[in-house]
Order: structure tokens, then C-alpha cells, then sequence
């Protein structure tokens, strides 16, 4: 099919760019990084307090730099692709009969490659701390990272295409992404938070994905909120895909 | 298919400013056709919806036999388009650009990978093939640009301001590799704002200015329409007063003020040259510059709109 296989030569095209530059993979590994060596000792310390949930304090810790990687790996994409429209890359593209599903597809799923394995090393780099793994739970939690990227990374795409260029995207992603964060109980879980602040949290939906997360690598798998992040990410990634879609094959004007 | 290109009042609207007026084209399979004009003319406008990139706002066009707004997809797989700036990827290199795009088009990772090598080599990119686009020259980014443009070999090219911002050099090369594709009976489309640029490569051209077509017709024709000759001429002062003087003379056509010369179409310079000399001398004024020439495009053009195009263009 068409679709599947522009899908799979723009990922290749994407992916071999990504690497060959691999400044903005590193750029984003940097920060989580940080967090992880010199934020995260902290929590040892706060994780005895009421209200902290359960499990080791790098079992709640890194579930949420996690997701904040996700986030800001797929946040951001878009300024991959103001280059490539200022380059007239993507005008001469929109020009062949190339499946306008795969010119979205080809980038997300390279995008969602990207942050897969940056998380991988963030979870390799935590185990030294104290992160006790377990295989099942991780495999379900980077599947819900990855539908972190395939729903953040068209949104990306599509303000890309409606702003056109880096310095009216900067602050609307900014906007966009930090909101998401400070509700989402990534740097401390939303327990400790005054009601108000939590009930506002529930309608993030990374505030879920955190929760679910954090109860996978914690083995409760019979938490509701692994249900409850599970459909909620998948529901909000087919909606932003099918409105990248739309909104490249509506590109040209 | 003997029509490659077919435009019905096609008309493009950006908010309330009309950027394509009520086009109506023609382009014969085969033909180098120009769209000579100003910047801000509207061709770049007209080339984005012909390529499908653009929705006209009314009025039809049909390219390669297909409605652009209704069968795109059909127009695409049949045209190259090689925009105004870019098209290639600073870190790609050229020749995994040739390849995707061939590769987009529906040909096999082998095909794509030949038909790459043969278009660097008749671009004489191979010594440059497996470097970075961004280390290239303007023109040889420019002739990579246009070699994405022909890989699935279509029969419609067009080619948006092609030799835009290249030096005279680049420029003469990039001419000879467009008229290569004569040879193989491509259909050209090709917008430019240099008169040397429309006179070298095109059979037919449009004048195109505010969005509209002034005139139309092969480069000969269109300077034929401007019989005789054409003589500038500089004067200190009361420019007014000279030209109301010429007008009046029966060997003057048409005279006016461009640019503080005064231009008159005469029909035969040999004899309005003293004759004007003559007329200028019993009025106590002296010519400081005369320049007395064929007509040339640019001649067309600023009868066609007043204005002259290397002003316009600048
Ligand atoms: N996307 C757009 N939005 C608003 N105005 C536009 C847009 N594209 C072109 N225009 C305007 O339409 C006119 C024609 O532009 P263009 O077709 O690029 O001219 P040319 O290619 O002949 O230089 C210009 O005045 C330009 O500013
Ligand atoms: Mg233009």
C-alpha cells in the first residue's frame, strides 16, 4: 500500500538525517539526564513523607522523567521541520504523489524511534540509583511513551505548518509544554498536591500517563489508571495523527 | 496530448488582494513557454496552483490533461516542479536526494539508485554526489534542484525564477542544460524576471504584471508589435516640454518619460535621429545622451505597463 511504504521511506530518510546531526537526540538526553544525577538524590530524602506514593523514589522518579522526555522530545519536532520547509523541502515533496499520511507517519514514528531509546538509557542510567525494574511493566510503559510521541509530535507538526517558522512556534510550544509538565506530577507526584491542583490535573492527560507509568514499574498492574492512561493517550494520538494528516495534505496553501 | 497546460479565468485571492487575475493560458505540449514579469507579478502564485499546491480561488486550470483541483494526484505523478529557492536538503547529499525522490515517484530502490547516477552524471554532479548540499555552489545546487525535478522523467517541467540570483556564468551553464531537455521533447514552464533569460530559452511567453496577462506571443512577435525603433534620449531639464515638442512630429509613433529619458517609438531611426537634433537645436537645447535601438522585450513591456522591468525587477 502506498501509504505504508512512503510511510516507511520517510522514516528511513528522517531517522538518517536524525542520526547524522545527532545534536538535538543528545540535546535531549542532556536535560533528563541532569535531572536524573542531581535532582533525583533528592527524593531519596522525600520519599519517607505522608502522601508519597509508594515504591521506591527512583520508581516514582523516573516514570516521570519519562514521560517529560516524551514530551520534549516530540514537542519540539516541529522545528525539525520549519528547516525542511525553509529549505522548500517539504513544498517539493507535497508536489509528488507521496501519501500525505506518510509525510506525518515517516517523521512521528522517527520521532517516537528517538525517544524510545533515549528513555532506554535514561532507564539503564537509573538502575545504578536504586530503579528496580520489571521487564512486563516497562515494556507496557514504553508503549505508552511512545504514544506520548504519536499524540505531541503531529501537534508539533501541524503548528509547524500553520506558523511556518521557529520564532512563532518557540513561545506557543513553550505554552503548550510547560502547563502539561507542572500538571502532570513528573517532578513530584500530584499526591502531595492541594485538591484544587489535583482535580485540575486529572483533565492532563500526561497526568495519566504518569500514574500509569509509575504503576507499571511498580508492579501494580491492577491499577485502573494504566486502563484509564492507556485509552486516553491512544484516543488523543489518533486524533492529532489524523489532524497532522489533514493539515500536510492541506499544506501547499 | 497536445495541450500541456489549459487555464480558464483562473483567479487566486490572498485575503482581499488579487495575486492571479482572470488567467487565461495555453501551453502546446513541447513548447518552452515563459511567464516573463516584475517581482510580485503573480507567477510564482500561478506555478504553486498549477503544481497543485495551491487551490485557485475560481476559474479552472488543467495540467497534463487533469484538473489540478479535482485530480491532483494525476497532475502530480506527470509533472516536475522545481521551486523558486531549494528543493534539496543541506544535509542530504545529492545523490540521496535524486534516489528519495525517485523512490516517491514508485520506482525500486535499484532504479532509483541508476537513474541518480545518470542524472549526476549529465549535471556533472559526480564528484559531488556523496557530499552534503549545503557545501555546493549557488548553481550546482541550483542544476541538483532541477535534476530532482526531471527524475521520473516528466513530461511537464516547470521551473520556477530557474537562474534567480546566479552569476552570468552559472547562468549561461544552467541555460544549456534547460535547452538539453528539447531533446527530449519535455514541455517547459518557466517564469523568469530577466528579458535575456525569456528570450534565450522560450518559444512563447506571457508578460505578466498584477496578476494579469498583458501580452502574449513568441519574443519576435511580441517585439514586432513595436514596429520601428526605439530612441532614448537624455535632456537637462524640461523633459515635459520635449516630449510635448516630439509627440507632435508625424515620424513619432508614441513618445513619453521613463526613468528621466525621453523614449520615443519611431519608425525609422536613421532619419529621426537628425530630425530630432534638428527640433532640439532651434529650441536652444542640447541632447546629453542618445541611444537609438531594436526593440527589445523589455521595449514590450514597459508599453505594455508603463514601467520599465529592469526597474521593476530591482
Ligand atoms: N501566501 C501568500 N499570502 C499572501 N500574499 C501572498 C502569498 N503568496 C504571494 N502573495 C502575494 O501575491 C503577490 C504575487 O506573488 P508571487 O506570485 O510570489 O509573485 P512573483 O513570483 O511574480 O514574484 C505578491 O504581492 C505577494 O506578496
Ligand atoms: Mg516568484
Amino acid at each position: 500500500m502506498r501509504a505504508t511504504r512512503d510511510t516507511w521511506l520517510i522514516y528511513q530518510r528522517s531517522l538518517t538525517l536524525s542520526l547524522r546531526n545527532p545534536v538535538w537526540v543528545i540535546m535531549g538526553i542532556l536535560q533528563p539526564v541532569l535531572y536524573l544525577l542531581l535532582f533525583g538524590p533528592l527524593l531519596t530524602n522525600i520519599a519517607q513523607m505522608p502522601g508519597f506514593p509508594p515504591g521506591g523514589a527512583f520508581n516514582v522518579f523516573v516514570p516521570g522523567i519519562l514521560v517529560m522526555t516524551a514530551l520534549f522530545g516530540a514537542a519540539f519536532v516541529g522545528f525539525g521541520l520549519c528547516d525542511e520547509m525553509r529549505e522548500g523541502v517539504v513544498e517539493r515533496m507535497l508536489v509528488t504523489p507521496t501519501s500525505r499520511v506518510a509525510m506525518l507517519m515517516g517523521r512521528s514514528l522517527r520521532d517516537v524511534t528517538l525517544l524510545l531509546a533515549q528513555a532506554l538509557i535514561l532507564v539503564g542510567l537509573a538502575i545504578p540509583f536504586g530503579l528496580e525494574i520489571n521487564l512486563g511493566g516497562m515494556a507496557v510503559a514504553f508503549a505508552m511513551l511512545a504514544l506520548i510521541g504519536l499524540m505531541m509530535s503531529p501537534v508539533s507538526y501541524v503548528l509547524a505548518l500553520v506558523l511556518k517558522s521557529e520564532d512563532s512556534l518557540a513561545p506557543v510550544v513553550n505554552g503548550l509544554t510547560l502547563p502539561l509538565l507542572l500538571l502532570s506530577g513528573v517532578m513530584l507526584p500530584m499526591s502531595l498536591a492541594p485538591d484544587w491542583l489535583q482535580t485540575v490535573a486529572k483533565f492532563n492527560p500526561l497526568y495519566h500517563a504518569v500514574a500509569a507509568i509509575r504503576a507499571l514499574f511498580n508492579a501494580n498492574y491492577g491499577d485502573g489508571e494504566i486502563v484509564v492512561g492507556l485509552v486516553v493517550l491512544v484516543v488523543l494520538a489518533v486524533a492529532t495523527i489524523a489532524l497532522g494528516a489533514r493539515t500536510f495534505s492541506r499544506a501547499a496553501a | 496530448m497536445n495541450t500541456a497546460i489549459e487555464t480558464t479565468n483562473l483567479t487566486r485571492d490572498f485575503g482581499k488582494f488579487r495575486a492571479v487575475n482572470e488567467l487565461n493560458l495555453r501551453v502546446e505540449s513541447g513548447r518552452f513557454y515563459g511567464f516573463l514579469g516584475p517581482n510580485g507579478a503573480g507567477k510564482t502564485t500561478t506555478l504553486r496552483i498549477l503544481a497543485t499546491l495551491l487551490p485557485p480561488t475560481s476559474g479552472t486550470a488543467c495540467v497534463a490533461g487533469f484538473d489540478v483541483a479535482r485530480e491532483p494526484q494525476q497532475v502530480r505523478t506527470r509533472i516536475g516542479y522545481v521551486a523558486q529557492s531549494g528543493g534539496s536538503y543541506r544535509e542530504s547529499t545529492g545523490r540521496e536526494e535524486l534516489a528519495i525522490q525517485g523512490r516517491l515517484f514508485g520506482m525500486s530502490k535499484a532504479d532509483s539508485q541508476v537513474r541518480a547516477a545518470e542524472i549526476l552524471t549529465a549535471l556533472e554532479l559526480v564528484d559531488a554526489a556523496d557530499r552534503t548540499c549545503g557545501t555546493y555552489s549557488g548553481g550546482m545546487r541550483r542544476r541538483l534542484n532541477i535534476g530532482i525535478g526531471m527524475v521520473h522523467r516528466p513530461a511537464l517541467l516547470f521551473l520556477d525564477e530557474p537562474t534567480t540570483g546566479l552569476d552570468p556564468q552559472a547562468r549561461a551553464r544552467l541555460w544549456e542544460e534547460i535547452r538539453k531537455l528539447r531533446d527530449t521533447g519535455t514541455t517547459v514552464f518557466l517564469t523568469t524576471h530577466y528579458l535575456e533569460e525569456a528570450d534565450a530559452l522560450c518559444d512563447r511567453l506571457a508578460i505578466i504584471d498584477h496578476g494579469r496577462i498583458v501580452a502574449e506571443g513568441s519574443p519576435d512577435e511580441l517585439k514586432r508589435e513595436i514596429a520601428g525603433d526605439v530612441l532614448t534620449i537624455g535632456v537637462n531639464g524640461e523633459c515635459e516640454k520635449v516630449v510635448e515638442l516630439l509627440a507632435k512630429q508625424p515620424f513619432v509613433r508614441e513618445a513619453g518619460l521613463e526613468d528621466g529619458l525621453v523614449r520615443l517609438y519611431v519608425d525609422r531611426g536613421e532619419e529621426a535621429v537628425p530630425a530630432v537634433l534638428r527640433l532640439l537645436d532651434a529650441q536652444g537645447l542640447a541632447p546629453l545622451t542618445m541611444d537609438l535601438h531594436r526593440p527589445s522585450l523589455d521595449d514590450v513591456f514597459l508599453k505594455k505597463t508603463g514601467r520599465s522591468l529592469r526597474e521593476s525587477a530591482a
